[in-house]
């Protein structure tokens, strides 16, 4: 079992990183998307301190579901998705095998380049670690839920704007509780209950998300 | 009590007997929705604070309330799709979903309407009024998936999974909308949780949310005989009806 985890893992990596040019667009994405807000808003640096924690998130939110269309779309197309489902190990594992892969390759270079977002919107400082653990927390949880609307609509030709439709919902808890996190940090205030919240709603999500996507998938393909 | 699920849940008898049962239902909910309609707009009395005005909760009230009971039905219908594959149920969460959107938006809407003289402005990102309103995302992007899918059954068991989901994260939703808007906007106005109620208005809401509920399984079984004829259109028993209604 442990194998066919880390098999899947090495092949989802490898095949990540043979497509070069595709790997750092959700990241382009992302630090776009952020680009925009101070030429909507204007310069001033209070507002962008202020509203900095939301517009992260909510870029956050966007790549990944952006980036989150393609987890199962080519394993589907080609006839492996099929294949995996048919083997002896529970679907769940392979899931969360796939999962795990595409975060590490669109989550954490996210987290990585959040602290270069976080210098250009002003955000205080001492915000900055609070920001990367909320990210740490939340990125994963974004990745398992998405997972469940990616695995409903693979079957789908026109499944992207429908896929943002069913998952940008259920994301709101994490962006309430994430955003609240770093505002609170910028405002020097306790943060420990929103980071509780969500390292519960991370667990939730690794126990639960996995079985509803294993379910979804097996409907998707059959 | 298994031979009468198994009866009553095979698409024919379901049929035949919610055709039977939706005049009666049509009619109760009728009769429900004039006499508490009368009563809650002319009989009961005017609230010593509000006025006439918060007489918008007879409609306001029981529609947030079936909001709620119509998701639970979805999920319900899910569960039972799910583990069982009856066509029924498939149908009456495929059946529910507009609805349940409906009474949404219309908790919404009366909501704001209701919040203009009180409060001042239509909308506030209230923690009530946050979460009906992703309550109404979630029945939208049910219906969205469902349109999306062709084949019925899997569209079903697709809707399903979300349905289920969708139950999970409501609470979740409902308490992070609270604590967040609590957090953020001080003390909010909480209206309707004081148990101290006059009897001349509690009884006419009653019989609103009783109608409400009777209408919406009213609509409800039409739909899902609509639904029903349209999966069964290939089979001899809904032949047989159509010659029925042809000669």
């Amino acid at each position: 079992m442990g194998r066919a985890f880390a098999t899947i893992l090495a092949r989802d990596l490898t095949l990540a990183l043979r497509h070069r040019s595709e790997l750092g667009n959700p990241l382009m994405f992302f630090i776009v998307v952020v680009t925009l807000f101070p030429l909507a808003l204007g310069p001033e640096q209070d507002i962008l301190t202020r509203v900095a924690p939301g517009i992260i998130w909510v870029a956050a939110l966007l790549a990944a579901t952006l980036s989150m269309d393609g987890m199962f779309r080519s394993d589907f197309e080609d006839g492996s998705l099929e294949q995996m489902l048919l083997s002896p190990h529970p679907p769940a594992l392979l899931v969360v095998a796939k999962v795990l892969a595409h975060w590490l390759v669109t989550g954490l270079p996210l987290i990585l380049i959040s602290p270069l977002l976080a210098l250009f919107l002003h955000l205080p400082l001492e915000a900055l670690p609070v920001l990367l653990a909320t990210l740490a927390l939340g990125t994963p949880v974004l990745s398992m839920v998405g997972a469940i609307g990616v695995a409903l609509t693979v079957g789908l030709r026109r499944g992207g704007l429908l896929l943002t439709l069913l998952v940008l919902p259920l994301y709101i808890p994490v962006l309430i509780f994430a955003a609240g996190a770093v505002d609170n940090a910028a405002a020097g205030l306790p943060v420990a209950g929103q980071l509780y919240f969500l390292a519960a709603l991370l667990v939730l999500a690794l126990t639960l998300a996995p079985l509803a996507t294993a379910a979804a998938l097996r409907i998707s393909v059959a | 009590m298994f031979q009468w699920i198994h009866k009553y849940g095979s698409p024919r008898y379901f049929y035949g007997f919610s055709r039977r049962l939706t005049p009666w239902l049509g009619a109760i909910t009728a009769l429900l929705l004039a006499v508490g309609t009368y009563w809650g707009l002319v009989v009961a009395p005017a609230d010593y604070q509000q006025g006439d005005s918060y007489r918008i909760i007879f409609i306001h009230v029981p529609a947030a309330w079936m909001s709620m009971f119509v998701y639970m039905v979805m999920a319900v219908s899910g569960i039972i799709t799910l583990v069982w594959r009856m066509k029924v149920a498939e149908a009456m969460m495929r059946a529910s979903a507009p609805l349940g959107a409906s009474f949404t938006f219309l908790a919404l809407v009366t909501g704001s309407l209701w919040g203009k003289p009180m409060w001042g402005t239509y909308w506030v990102w209230d923690a009530r009024l946050t979460s009906e309103l992703i309550l109404l995302f979630l029945y939208l992007g049910f219906i969205a998936l469902q349109s999306a899918i062709e084949d019925r059954r899997t569209a079903a068991r697709a809707g399903a999974v979300l349905a289920l989901v969708g139950v999970v994260n409501i609470p979740i939703i409902h308490y992070s909308v609270e604590w967040w808007s609590t957090l953020h906007q001080g003390p909010t106005v909480t209206k309707f949780d004081a148990p101290s109620i006059s009897m001349g208005m509690l009884i006419p809401l009653l019989i609103m949310a009783t109608g409400f509920t009777l209408y919406f399984f009213t609509v409800a079984f039409k739909r899902v005989r609509v639904e029903i004829l349209e999966s069964e259109a290939g089979s001899s028993w809904v032949r047989e009806l159509a010659d029925e209604k042809g000669n």
